[in-house]
């Protein structure tokens, strides 16, 4: 009668004795004596066509130095992240940290960075201020540069005058983004519209190809959007045959027929001169910005749907951003309720910190904030 | 006519139960082991890495308890209304609910200058009865309306996640979170602390100690009987007088209490303060844990420090093989496959009864 239970103890005993074994192994260490080990971490899939694989393009560029790189992705905003970075400092020995998420911060990273003095955290997000722990920085880019010249090369192209805008949150930097690619359009033409519609969350792909097709029903002839990953919005524009302007990664592969243009990272330029300045010991500022000039941010290359006219016009701003600077938020400008936000011969260039706290929507955009 | 059946040993009662499950995991191990060796990695680095990642070192250890913690309590949620025969998958919006009770109650405690203990005991009661005021509500509507407690309950925490997203995004939103919408954070001074000589939180020992009461009160009380009477033939109990009504509401509140503890615990040791990010999942694998567990509140410890350590190894996997963070999921996915279809299987005696018939 015992003899049924024999193997089922036998392979508990294995069982036990296998635990015992691996809990004596010694971690196979990926430290090098002397070397760089860097970790970048993300809050979604690499090859999202979007927000992560944008910072992923980053880590490639990162890789090619002589430097040891450690990835992981789809890391939650909650305590995973924290164990996470210090599976990284204490396993792989990483002293770089590249946490890339928005949501990361504040408490995550505030909390290791007090854990961890020795270890460089560089945040994606630009919370930065004074006060923080030395070894915490952050950076950003002004991207609305790049969704300002989007919104004038759609401008060119459009039948309708109708533009369609999927956006996660009403929050500051997704209503930066989409009041740029709005006035740029309308620099060009006063007559376009942009509806906008707000899903609610950073990665809602049935919301967002609802959306796209209730824009597409409702004339809409230029969608682009503002969501961790593009594609589904993208792709679901290219098949009802409209336009699109890109964000965060070219998603020109995605559609052939409508891509215009796009508003891009260029994290594979900024990482590695982050990295050199790091190893050579330079002080990185807490506060790490800029936008076309700085070569923080980049449009994807015109399609061929691209007029000339429309390649002129763009042109012309981007040099003057790539110059002495040119200001999408110079007053006087109206939200789309009717008050002005910004008064007559008011300027808010890119590093006023006063667009960082944006709340409203500018006329011409058809939504609501709330 | 027959002859008694031999009485069963020590032996046999305890790994009666326990070979199902052993059997699952070790198909298991076999097909996940099938399926790196086609990704094109060596199956016994894989395992080897996992071992060391979630036990391998007094860091893994600390790791992999830390991310059990909450599954622990909402495991619960669905393995105490199991007992009465309910299947409540509403953990996440006990969880999430729970979360933001906690912070509503504790935040004005907090600006009066409260004690750090008040406010923690104030937000965990406060958690308590979010969460089990949502479970109950699905017991309730099962018991006097015939809904369906599985369905309502998944239905009520997609509710509960709505409601938390709008309050942290109106109501309860700190002017100062402009890109990320949280409610104001808590002060650290009142932020729960880790256990004496760890670098892991109050809600592990909270959380064992929340699965020895369950099982105490599954298993060594009259209520726990009865309550398992209910699971085993409501209609028959309710014929011998027990109040099953009264029973499945206070059982689902439990359920749902231990749940809403958990988001408590997520806000007041982990996040901080409530927004979007609560809602993890931590109650969605809670579901897996107390099935996995066989819904026994005991058993819910070894699984859920299993699902600690699968998570916890799981990084190191993506590091040092570049596996995508999908395996662990396809890992979790054939787990849980296969412990449901090694349920179908009879237990070990009626094998034996066959062999020798």
């Amino acid at each position: 009668m015992t003899q049924d239970y024999r193997i089922s103890r036998r392979a508990v005993l294995a069982g036990m004795s296998a635990g015992a074994v691996f809990s004596t192994l010694p971690l196979g260490s990926a430290r090098a004596a002397g070397s760089l080990t860097v970790g970048f971490i993300y809050v979604g899939p690499k090859d999202d066509y979007g927000y992560n694989q944008a910072h992923a393009a980053g880590a490639a560029a990162v890789k090619a130095m002589e430097v040891k790189v450690v990835e992981e992705e789809r890391v939650p905003e909650t305590i995973d992240v924290e164990k996470t970075m210090e599976s990284m400092i204490n396993l792989d020995g990483a002293t770089l940290l590249f946490p890339t998420s928005f949501g990361y911060f504040d408490p995550h990273i505030l909390k290791e960075a007090k854990k961890y003095p020795n270890v460089t955290f560089l945040h994606c997000g630009g919370l930065w201020h004074e006060g923080l722990p030395d070894n915490v920085h952050s950076y950003f880019g002004y991207i609305d540069e790049a969704e300002y010249l989007s919104g004038i090369v759609a401008a060119h192209v459009t039948k309708t005058k109708k533009f369609g805008f999927v956006a996660a949150k009403p929050i500051p930097q997704v209503l930066r983004n989409i009041n740029a690619f709005t006035l740029g359009a309308r620099s060009i033409d006063p007559t376009i519209t942009v509806q906008v519609i707000f899903t609610g969350d950073w990665s809602m792909p049935v919301k967002e190809a609802e959306a796209t097709n209730s824009l597409a029903d409702q004339g809409v002839d230029v969608v682009t959007c503002h969501v961790d990953s593009p594609k589904v919005v993208i792709e679901t524009a290219e098949k009802r045959g409209l336009f699109t302007c890109g964000y965060h990664a070219s998603q020109a592969a995605l559609a052939p027929k409508g891509y215009l243009t796009g508003a891009e990272w260029n994290w594979e330029a900024l990482y590695p001169s982050l990295i050199d300045d790091f190893k050579a010991g330079k002080k990185i500022p807490g506060l790490v910005r800029g936008g076309l000039k700085a070569g923080i941010v980049k449009t994807s290359a015109y399609s061929a749907l691209v007029p000339d006219a429309a390649k002129a016009k763009a042109d012309a701003i981007k040099a003057k951003f790539m110059g002495d600077g040119f200001a999408i938020f110079a007053g006087p400008i109206k939200d789309n309720k009717g008050a002005t936000v910004i008064d007559a011969g008011v300027v808010r260039g890119q590093t006023d910190i006063e667009l960082e706290k944006m709340g409203y929507l500018v006329e011409g955009v058809i939504g609501s904030t709330s | 006519m027959d002859a008694e059946p031999p009485p069963r040993t020590a032996l046999a009662a305890f790994i009666d139960p326990l070979a199902a499950p052993l059997a699952a995991g070790m198909a298991t191990i076999a097909l996940f082991g099938l399926f790196v060796a086609a990704a094109g990695k060596n199956p016994l680095e894989v395992y080897r890495l996992m071992a060391v990642g979630a036990f391998g070192s007094w860091f893994s250890w600390q790791n992999t308890l830390l991310r059990a913690s909450p599954l622990l309590l909402t495991a619960l949620c669905t393995a105490l209304p199991a007992q009465m025969g309910l299947v409540i998958i509403g953990g996440e919006g006990a969880f999430v609910l729970g979360g933001l009770a906690a912070m509503a109650a504790g935040l004005p405690l907090a600006d009066h200058g409260a004690p750090a203990i008040v406010v923690q005991v104030v937000m965990a009661i406060a958690g308590m009865a979010a969460g089990g005021a949502l479970i109950a509500l699905a017991g309730a509507l099962r018991h006097w309306r015939g809904v369906n407690e599985t369905i309502s309950s998944l239905l009520l925490s997609s509710i509960a996640i709505a409601v938390m997203n709008q309050v942290v995004e109106g109501p309860m939103r700190d002017p100062a979170s402009l890109n990320k919408p949280s409610t104001r954070p808590l002060p650290d001074a009142d932020l729960i602390g880790n256990l004496p000589g760890m670098d892991v939180h109050w809600g592990l020992a909270l959380g064992l100690i929340a699965c020895v009461l369950a099982w105490l009160l599954m298993r060594r009380t009259t209520f726990g009987f009865a309550a398992r009477i209910v699971g085993g033939n409501a209609r028959a109990a309710r014929m011998a007088g027990l109040p099953v009504g009264r029973m499945t509401v206070i059982v689902t509140a439990l359920a749902g209490a231990a749940a809403g503890l958990a988001g408590m615990i997520e806000v007041g040791a982990v996040q901080g303060s409530a927004n979007a990010n609560i809602a993890a999942g931590y109650g969605l694998s809670g579901i897996l844990v107390a099935f996995l567990a066989r819904q026994h509140p005991l058993a819910v410890v070894p699984v859920a420090i299993l699902l600690g350590g699968i998570g916890a190894s799981g990084g190191l996997l993506q590091r040092r093989l570049d596996l995508p963070d999908a395996a662990v999921l396809v890992l979790q996915g054939i787990l849980f496959v296969a412990l449901l279809a090694g349920e179908g299987l009879p237990p070990l005696k009626e094998w034996k009864a066959r062999i020798s018939r």
